[in-house]
């Protein structure tokens, strides 16, 4: 086992041994969460900032609960109660938090590359909750992890990720993550949000559902971010629905032993019909307990990291 | 090259672990209230011999489970994150005397990490400690009730446990630098 990084900023940088790390790592503090006494003191003393400058409300409260179960020391904040509101810069923001002795900043942002940017400005440990269309590297953590406990491997299983791969981060950490651990990734979606590009970053791309669900081990659905696109993508929601939306027809074509994830918040009746969403095929609230579990493998093993930060262009 | 002598042989090894069991039998005589919990990783294995050899004495099945410190530590920010093992202790360990078992006794840092980690799991009658070896150089005020073998080291000094591994003897070596 080996982690030595001071920050957590993205999956690309990370090598598969290091991404087992996390995993494996996470397994003993799921049973952290299991037991009577929620709490261990591996990061008593220490304070750490959730800087969450677009809104989140499951990312942040599991970064908060892990934070909490870890024994830290919490301070909050959000965009609409920050000064970044009255024009101060994120650098200003982020050294005026670390004059206070901060040790570590959890920050979710708008702007691809921001956690990145602390890393070089700050002395604390970052830890990136999603940036922009970048990066989500928890959820990457999470998804593989869930997949692992419940597969058993991850290697040589076929995942299909389907939906709005284009402005999506948490498809990005999780191409990153699966191909590394040796999953074969499928991403299918209208042409205008999974474009050929992606076929760079080692999967295949598909505008065919049927195609796509086939033989997949794991389906994992991704919401329509209509807050990121700037035009419309696709003519309608309904037509949306009738072309890729998963519904009972189409799960009817899957491996029987195919399972369904989505990082939510989930659309019933978009991408996923809303039976199959409360489904025994469905993972969607396994993901959030194990979303804990990783979260406070990353702050323990950031903890102790002192070395080299390689970064990775942005 | 470091110069590396045997301390205990397997021979030696399993009579220092049948002693140890009698001194456990003889100071709780009532040994139905008794659980071994090994901490990680090297006191794992220990505690599963001493429990079959306890279970002989007492006629009666004891107790096992194992723990790991690494989240109790108190050093957490100045080294690597440990490798962290799993923790089982499929027992109720309030009201119960709970015999702490480790490979090596050495700063005694553990020690206090795994009485803070067990806080987490109940509050247990008396806390005891049984260790194979104890070296020395203590930096907290703990003291083990039951050693296997007293060594004095110099703190450059190694040693090296292995017992109940697939394929090799136990044995019990001293590193010298």
């Amino acid at each position: 086992m080996s982690w030595n990084r001071k920050h957590l900023l993205d999956i690309e940088s990370l090598t598969a041994d290091e991404i087992l790390t996390v995993l494996d790592t996470a397994r003993a503090f799921k049973a952290v969460g299991e037991r009577a006494i929620k709490k261990v003191p591996a990061l008593r003393g220490k304070t750490v900032v959730n800087l969450f400058i677009e809104p989140s409300t499951r990312t942040r409260t599991s970064f908060e609960l892990s934070e909490q179960r870890l024994s830290a020391d919490i301070i909050n904040f959000t965009a609409e109660a920050s000064s970044l509101k009255k024009g101060e810069t994120l650098k200003d923001t982020a050294r005026n938090l670390e004059a206070l002795n901060i040790d570590f900043i959890v920050i979710r942002h708008s702007a691809a590359g921001a956690a990145h940017f602390l890393s070089r400005v700050l002395n604390a440990h970052v830890i990136n909750a999603g940036d922009g269309a970048h990066e989500h590297p928890t959820q990457a953590f999470l998804d593989t992890f869930t997949i692992r406990e419940r597969k058993g491997r991850i290697e040589g299983l076929n995942v299909t990720i389907l939906g709005d791969v284009l402005f999506s981060r948490v498809a990005r950490s999780d191409i990153w993550a699966l191909t590394k651990l040796g999953a074969r990734v499928t991403l299918c979606g209208p042409s205008t949000l999974v474009p050929r590009a992606f076929e760079q970053m080692g999967c295949r791309v598909t505008h065919n559902v049927e195609e796509a669900i086939r033989d997949a081990d794991i389906i994992n659905l991704l919401r329509i971010q209509h807050e990121r696109q700037r035009k419309t993508m696709f003519p309608s929601i309904n037509e949306y629905v009738q072309l890729f939306g998963l519904n009972k027809a189409r799960l009817a074509m899957t491996k029987p032993d195919a399972l369904i994830m989505h990082p939510g918040p989930v659309n019933r009746g978009v991408e996923i019909d809303s039976d199959i969403a409360d489904s025994g095929r469905s993972l969607i609230l396994e993901q959030v307990t194990n979303g804990l579990a990783v979260r406070m493998a990353a702050l323990f093993l950031v903890n102790g990291g002192k070395g080299p930060q390689e970064i990775s262009s942005v | 090259m470091p110069d590396s002598s045997i301390i205990l042989n397997a021979t030696a090894l399993a009579r220092a672990l049948t002693r140890v069991a009698h001194e456990i039998a003889e100071r709780n005589e009532a040994g139905d209230e008794v659980v071994l919990v090994g901490i990680q990783r090297g006191g794992v294995s220990l505690a599963g011999r001493l429990s079959v050899i306890l279970a002989d004495i007492w006629n009666h099945p004891v107790p096992t489970g194992s723990l790991d410190v690494g989240m109790h530590r108190d050093d957490l920010d100045r080294r690597a994150a440990p490798d962290i093992h799993p923790t089982v202790i499929p027992f109720d360990v309030s009201g119960r005397t709970v015999v702490l078992v480790d490979d090596v006794l050495f700063s005694g840092r553990t020690i206090r990490a795994a009485m803070d980690a067990l806080n987490d799991f109940g509050r247990p009658k008396r806390i005891q400690l049984a260790v194979l070896i104890d070296r020395g150089h203590r930096e907290l005020p703990i003291k083990a009730d039951f050693v296997g073998k007293n060594v004095p080291t110099s703190l450059t000094e190694k040693i090296h446990v292995r017992i109940s591994e697939p394929g090799v003897e136990d044995e019990v070596t001293l590193e010298r630098k």
